[in-house]
Order: structure tokens, then C-alpha cells, then sequence
């Protein structure tokens, strides 16, 4: 059992063990950050910067996600500053590739739509990049959409880190960054896919789908996969 | 690895070219004549001077000089000679002259040199009193230009690897590690992190499963060749460098990172590593102790963002070359876990001169702060261009104006870009500051690794930051939202003001922008790239606004051929490559 730290996380004093990350102590105590490419049980990658947090005493932001606590830390997780990059990114994200929440499987249980109802996002103010991208739909049962992929890698982390098929990537940099599987290969072809669909349950977005859904069809899907476990709370 | 198989000579200078002075071994061997040399011919075989046919060059002046019949005459290979604007270069040294453009139209002929060198008519120009050279201190570039960058007998020659056989032979680690602390010494690829902290940490954290030294040669900034020269030049400074910082950290394994784009600066490090190798400098029981480091080369992919230290480790362990959020730092978990010293090339090329002539030579140049001198990569719209070396401090002024010549004829200095696409421009006002980490970063722009771009009246600053801000959306590695989408957004918006269609509310929009990623970007790259933005509108907002408001480019440069508010035409350059996933960069 490692050591024990208190902080104070929007003027609440939190207690923690030195190995949870400032998210994971804000959640314990009810304290809500969004977050879109963290899922409890996979390693943390700190890449969509939703969860980002003020430390009292630095200039600089840091991503709660990939934060360990420490003794005295003082934690901001709302401010005008923080709502205003929170919601920028949620723009950007909802801007970078084609999401049409209407014909999507995932409305009303998308967490993307679910940060910007949340932020308050209730228009775009940068233009929209429309990228020509593919949709891959050679596997049986799963499709792949990348104009809904918000390129979270979450799919990618529990091929690899529950599943351990690691049939997921990304490939490209980028603009040119694309989730593939096999190292660019069609799903359909995939030597190494397992057809568990962990990938499906995790996607925070209708990228990866099952066959035979319409519209906002899955509802409500977490807790995603209940063997999920926080590792570093285990 | 036979120290043989490289094409590179092993053998002592004395085995070489056996025989009548005019025989040579192989055409990339040195002319060495039997008797005693009166004059050399130092041919520049770096980048710059073989892309104008100096390794050409170097094969007909041996051939010239074997025909003439004279025997005092060394025709050596060396390496960068600073002045890269005007070669191929040739220099004497004994008579102190440099002849320029070498074979070239409108240079040197190569029967002049000849006549020069056979002592018929001296010709060439005094390299002492010109103020190109006159106002450098080299440090990092002392044997540049001067040994053989393929002969680790020629390193050993001129004063090589003294400093490693003090450091293994004469001090502890520790005190290894106390002069480079009190020498000043800092990191040379861009953030000034002190050298001497760095090698503490390493050197405190815990390594049970050993330790690594890994120097960062994956120079990438558009405009900058300093490491590139440096490995070109003298590739066995480095190596020393590296394992005195590998005996003072307690390392036995090291790597360097280098750019696949440079091809003669890999050969010669791998050839430099062989021959180190072989002479005892490298490889087990060092100099006759027990201290051993094994150094091995990587190769990167073309990725910038693998100059980034995490970014960099995870490409060297056969992993995606994507940053990873710090802590934990490189010192205390790098590579496979083990605490990692990660330098950049110049700042490795410093230490033997800090550990061989003690730490007061490196801290007695430059300024209270910024210790030593700093290589730049000076290029654009100055008349002389090439690598330099000068002491930190030196007034921007002096660097554009007496080291470059200054400009043109007829042209107007505007401003230096100094930092590549994390850095910025500094305009005519400041050109009187001093050259130094901190007066840099107030100006709100960076030292950088050593890119300094000239640019002119003819350069237009909105179309300046949108080149940097299309070499960063290149670039970004596409991991964290901000810099992926960011800096894809930034440069709509910079692409708009260049063909005249922005708005005002699209200027403040940029800002915004720019303060965003800025702060919430994961790694060096997305956090800098907004600053060739920020420091363009700082001191050249009214050329923003000429754009913006006017719809004209004071400079001309812009195509301006929008209709002013309407959407921009030419998306096909954002759109260009996105349909097909590419195979090609980080991986």
C-alpha cells in the first residue's frame, strides 16, 4: 500500500494514495473532469487534453489524467480559462473529421456529444476540415467509420493491454493519422483480430460499430467491459 | 566489425599511401607526401562543399599535384570550413589563406591553386583578418575543418580524447560531473537545461538495470545544419563527449539518434564508432580500465518530432516516435525504464574541452548566464553563409553584419528567425541584443538548436508564419488534439490572410488559437508551435493588418487573389494526402 497524500481539489480536502492520479482522486470524491481518451483500466496517454487542470503555484496546465498526486497540491478543475480550452477542444475534435450526429449509431450515448452538451458547445467557430476518410466495413460483424474516429487510441490500448491481440494502430501522423488494423490492412483480412469487440464497447464515438444498428441504436453502454479494473488502484 | 571493411583509413598516417608520394590507396585517401609538408591543401569534404563538387575536387588536386611534381604538397580531407556560401572551399593553413569556390565559375581555378600551392603566385585571402572568421571563438567547431573527419588517428593527433583519458585515468565520476556543473554548460538543442543537473540526476538515479547515454542528433529545424556539420566535421568529438558523460553518469550502453536525411554525417559516425573501436577509445576497457561503453547509431524515419526526448527514446526502442507526457523525466525512466542522459550533438562536442582545459574555459566566454559559445547555422539574406561559432553575448548585429556581410546591395534588413518552427523573428529594433538563452526568450523567441535565417524587405512575416505553421501541422505527430488539429486550423487562418480573405474577427481568432495550443498542447513541439505566430504579430502586426484590413502584402509575396471574406479556393493543399493513410513518417 503506497503512502498516503491530501490535497485540496476545488477547495474540497481530498485524501489519496500516492499513486493515483489527481483524475482518479477528483472522481473518488465526486469531482467531475471530462475526459475522453482515458478509460479506467487501460494505461493513461494524456492525449485529448479534456482533463486538463490548473496547479496552484505552475503557469502551466497539466493533464489530470497523467498527473500523480502530491502532498499539498492545490487543484483547480473549473475555470473561465479551463471551460474555454475544454470547449475548444471539444470544437476541434467534432470539426477534424465528419461527425453527422444524425445518421450516427452512437447519438445520444456518444461521449463527445456528451462533452459538448456538458461545456455547453452550442455552435463552431473555426471551419470545418472535412477530410475525405475511409469507412471500413470488411470485417463480419464490425465496422470501422473514420470520419467518427477522434483518434482516442482507447480501441488501440485494449487490443493490446486486455485483449492482447494489439490488432489496432495508428498510422500517419498528423493530418494524416489514421486508426488502422493489422499495419493498414482491411479488417476483414486481420490475422491477429479476435472478433472480441472490445474495441466496439470502448470507441467513445460510433467509430467502431456493430453491424446491424441503426441510429442511436447501443444505449447506455458503460460500464464498458466490468473486468476493467484501474491497475494502479488494484 | 572489422575495423578493415570501412573504406575509411585505420591504418597510422605513417602506413599511408606507401611508396612515392604520388601513389594513393583509394581515391578518398589523403596525399600525403614521405618528406616534410611545406603547404596543405585542406579540402572541406562536408555536405555543403561536396554538394558543389569538392569530392571531385579533392580526387583532381591530388592527381594535379602528383603531376606537377611536387613533393612538400599534403592534399588532406576535412571537414566543414565554416564559409559554406562560397564553396567548394580549400584552405591553407600553413600559409593561413582560403581559396573560395574552388573549380567553380567565377572562383578559384584550380591551376591558380595549384600555382599557389607549387609557391609560384600566392593567391587565396587571408583568413585571419576577415571578419567572418575574426569574430568567431570555436569551441565546438576547434577541429573542424582542420582533422581528417575519417581518421581517429588524426583526432588523436590533434589533442583527441586527452580529455577522456583525464577523466577515466585522473577523477572520480563525480568530479567528472562537478566540472561540467561549474563550467555553465548548457544544453545546446534548445530549452538551456543545465548539463551539469542533468548528469547529477542520472547520475543519482538508481540503475540496476544500467544505465544510458543517448545524444540527440535528429536535427530537424528548416534552415539549421550545426549537428549535421559537427558529425560531418569531427564525429570523434562527440564520441569522446558521449562517453565522458557515460563514465560520469555510470552508463555502459549509448546510442545516438540521427536523421536518416544525412547520410555522410551516419557514415562518418559509424565509421568513427568502428575506428574508436578499434583504437580503445569505445567499446570494453577503455584507455586500459575497467570503463566500457558500446555505442550504437539509430536511424531515424523522417520524423521531426523525434527530436523530442520521449518521442526519441520511443523510436530508438522500435516503437512509435510519439511524446509521451513527463514526468517521469528521461533521467530517471528512458529507455526500457533505465535512467537516460539524453544531450544534443553540440552540447556532447562541449565536454572535452570543459574536462581537458578545466571549467574555466568554457566559463570564461560568454555571459553571466549563458556560458561558452554557441554554433549557429547562419543563412538566408546575409551575403556570407555558413557555420559559425561565437561567444554567447555577441550583439545580433555583429552575427548579421560583420560575420554575414550584412545584405545585399539595395536590401533592407527585416528580421532573424532564429529557433526553427518553435522559435521566432526578431525585428531591426533589437538587433543591438545580446545572443544568450534568456535576452532570446524575451525578445519571444528562442536560442533554439542554432537555425539563424536572415530574411529581408523582400520576406513577407504572415507568409513566414504560415511556412512554419505548415512545417508544424506537418509535423505534429497527431497524438494530442491541440497540436494535431490546432495547428491545422492555425494555418486555415494564415492561409485566408495570404490570399487576402480574412477578417478582422479571424486575426483575433488566430491569437486565440495560438494561446490555446500553446497551453494545452502535450509535448515542446505543440506548446512552440504557435510561436513563430506570436512573435510575427508582436513586431510585425501592421503587416498582419496590411493583409487583413487592406488586402495587400507590403512585401509582394502573397498571392492576395481572393475574394476578400469569401471562402479560399485552394483548400486541395489542406486537403492534399488525406484520403490515404500514409505509410510514411513516425512509426
Amino acid at each position: 500500500m503506497s503512502e498516503v497524500r491530501t490535497l485540496v481539489i476545488d477547495g474540497h480536502d481530498v485524501a489519496a494514495t500516492a499513486d493515483q492520479t489527481v483524475l482518479s482522486a477528483a472522481r473518488e470524491n465526486g469531482i467531475h473532469i471530462p475526459t475522453l481518451c482515458h478509460l479506467q483500466g487501460l494505461s493513461d496517454i494524456g492525449a485529448c487534453r479534456l482533463c486538463m487542470v490548473e496547479l496552484e503555484g505552475s503557469p502551466r496546465l497539466v493533464a489530470s489524467c497523467v498527473t500523480r498526486v502530491e502532498e499539498g497540491m492545490r487543484v483547480t478543475t473549473v475555470s473561465e480559462r479551463l471551460n474555454a480550452y475544454r470547449r475548444r477542444v471539444v470544437e476541434m475534435f467534432f470539426l477534424e473529421r465528419n461527425h453527422v450526429c444524425a445518421v450516427c449509431v452512437a447519438n445520444g450515448s456518444c461521449e463527445l456529444q456528451g462533452a459538448a452538451r456538458d461545456l455547453g458547445l452550442d455552435h463552431f467557430e473555426l471551419a470545418p476540415l472535412h477530410p475525405e476518410v475511409a469507412v471500413d466495413a470488411t470485417h463480419e460483424r464490425f465496422v470501422l467509420d473514420q470520419n467518427r474516429c477522434i483518434l482516442c487510441s482507447r480501441c488501440v490500448r485494449v487490443c493490446a493491454e486486455v485483449e492482447g491481440a494489439h490488432t489496432w494502430d495508428i498510422q500517419g501522423r498528423g493530418a494524416d493519422a489514421r486508426l488502422v488494423s493489422d499495419l493498414g490492412t482491411p479488417w476483414g483480412s486481420s490475422t491477429t483480430c479476435t472478433s472480441c469487440g472490445k474495441c466496439v464497447q470502448v470507441c467513445p464515438t460510433g467509430a467502431l460499430f456493430e453491424k446491424g444498428r441503426s441510429v442511436a441504436e447501443p444505449k447506455a453502454r458503460r460500464p464498458y467491459l466490468p473486468y476493467l479494473v484501474d491497475h494502479s488502484r488494484a | 566489425m572489422t575495423p578493415g571493411e570501412d573504406d575509411a583509413p585505420v591504418v597510422p598516417a605513417a602506413g599511408r599511401a606507401p611508396g612515392s608520394a604520388g601513389r594513393v590507396r583509394r581515391h578518398t585517401d589523403p596525399l600525403v607526401p614521405e618528406g616534410p609538408v611545406r603547404v596543405s591543401a585542406n579540402v572541406c569534404q562536408a555536405a555543403g562543399c561536396m554538394s558543389m563538387g569538392s569530392d571531385r575536387l579533392f580526387a583532381d588536386l591530388k592527381e594535379d599535384v602528383v603531376a606537377s611534381g611536387a613533393t612538400d604538397v599534403a592534399v588532406r580531407r576535412v571537414g566543414c570550413l565554416g564559409l559554406c556560401s562560397a564553396g567548394p572551399l580549400v584552405e591553407v593553413p600553413e600559409q593561413g589563406r582560403l581559396f573560395e569556390k574552388v573549380g567553380a565559375a567565377g572562383g578559384t581555378s584550380l591551376a591558380e591553386l595549384l600555382g599557389s600551392l607549387t609557391g609560384e603566385a600566392p593567391g587565396g585571402r587571408e583568413v585571419a583578418d576577415d571578419p567572418f572568421f575574426a569574430r568567431q571563438v570555436k569551441v565546438v567547431l576547434e577541429r573542424s575543418g582542420k582533422v581528417d573527419p575519417e581518421d581517429v588517428e588524426d583526432y588523436v593527433a590533434s589533442g583527441g580524447y586527452e580529455a577522456l583519458a583525464k577523466a577515466v585515468t585522473m577523477m572520480s565520476p563525480d568530479e567528472v560531473t562537478d566540472e561540467v556543473v561549474r563550467s555553465g554548460l548548457r544544453g545546446r538543442g534548445g530549452a538551456g537545461y543545465p548539463t551539469g543537473l542533468k548528469w547529477r540526476t542520472v547520475a543519482k538515479a538508481p540503475g540496476e538495470g544500467g544505465k544510458y547515454v543517448v545524444c540527440n542528433a535528429d536535427e530537424g529545424d528548416p534552415g539549421a545544419f550545426m549537428d549535421r556539420s559537427v558529425l560531418e566535421s569531427c564525429p570523434q568529438q562527440v564520441l569522446e563527449g558521449m562517453a565522458i558523460a557515460a563514465y560520469a553518469v555510470g552508463a555502459s550502453r549509448g546510442y545516438v539518434y540521427a536523421r536518416a536525411e544525412y547520410p555522410l554525417a551516419v557514415k562518418r559516425l559509424q565509421s568513427a564508432i568502428r575506428q574508436a573501436e578499434a583504437s580503445g577509445h569505445l567499446g570494453r576497457d577503455i584507455l586500459g580500465t575497467r570503463f566500457e561503453l558500446h555505442i550504437e547509431v539509430r536511424i531515424g524515419a523522417g520524423a521531426f518530432v523525434c527530436g523530442e526526448e520521449t518521442a526519441l527514446l520511443a523510436s530508438i526502442q522500435g516503437g512509435r516516435g510519439t511524446p509521451r507526457p513527463r514526468p517521469p523525466y528521461p533521467a530517471s525512466a528512458g529507455l526500457w525504464g533505465c535512467p537516460t542522459l539524453i544531450n544534443n550533438v553540440e552540447t556532447f562536442a562541449n565536454v572535452p574541452s570543459v574536462i581537458s582545459r578545466g571549467s574555466g574555459y568554457l566559463a570564461g566566454t560568454g555571459t553571466e548566464r549563458s556560458k561558452g559559445t554557441k554554433v549557429f547555422a547562419l543563412t538566408g539574406a546575409v551575403v556570407r553563409t555558413g557555420l559559425i561559432e561565437v561567444p554567447m553575448g555577441l550583439r545580433l548585429r555583429d552575427i548579421v553584419f560583420d560575420i554575414g556581410g550584412g545584405l545585399a546591395p539595395g536590401r533592407r534588413f527585416k528580421a532573424v528567425q532564429t529557433g526553427g518552427p518553435s522559435g521566432g523573428c526578431i525585428p531591426e529594433d533589437l538587433l543591438d541584443m545580446s545572443v544568450d538563452y534568456e535576452t532570446l526568450s524575451q525578445a519571444g523567441s528562442i536560442m533554439g538548436s542554432g537555425g539563424m535565417i536572415v530574411m529581408d524587405d523582400t520576406s513577407c512575416m504572415v507568409d513566414v508564419a504560415r511556412y512554419f505553421m505548415d512545417f508544424c501541422r506537418e509535423e505534429s505527430c497527431g497524438k494530442c488534439l491541440p497540436c494535431r488539429v490546432g495547428t491545422q486550423q492555425m494555418y486555415r487562418l494564415l492561409d485566408r490572410m495570404c490570399h487576402g480573405t480574412a477578417t478582422m474577427a479571424q486575426l483575433e481568432e488566430l491569437e486565440g488559437l495560438a494561446g490555446m495550443v500553446r497551453a494545452t498542447s502535450l509535448c515542446g513541439l505543440g506548446q512552440g508551435a504557435p510561436n513563430p505566430v506570436f512573435s510575427t504579430l508582436r513586431y510585425f502586426r501592421d503587416e498582419y493588418l496590411a493583409h487583413v484590413q487592406d488586402h495587400r502584402c507590403p512585401a509582394g509575396v502573397c498571392p492576395m487573389d481572393g475574394t476578400p471574406g469569401a471562402p479560399v479556393p485552394p483548400e486541395g493543399a489542406l486537403m492534399a494526402g488525406t484520403g490515404a493513410a500514409s505509410t510514411g513518417g513516425a512509426r
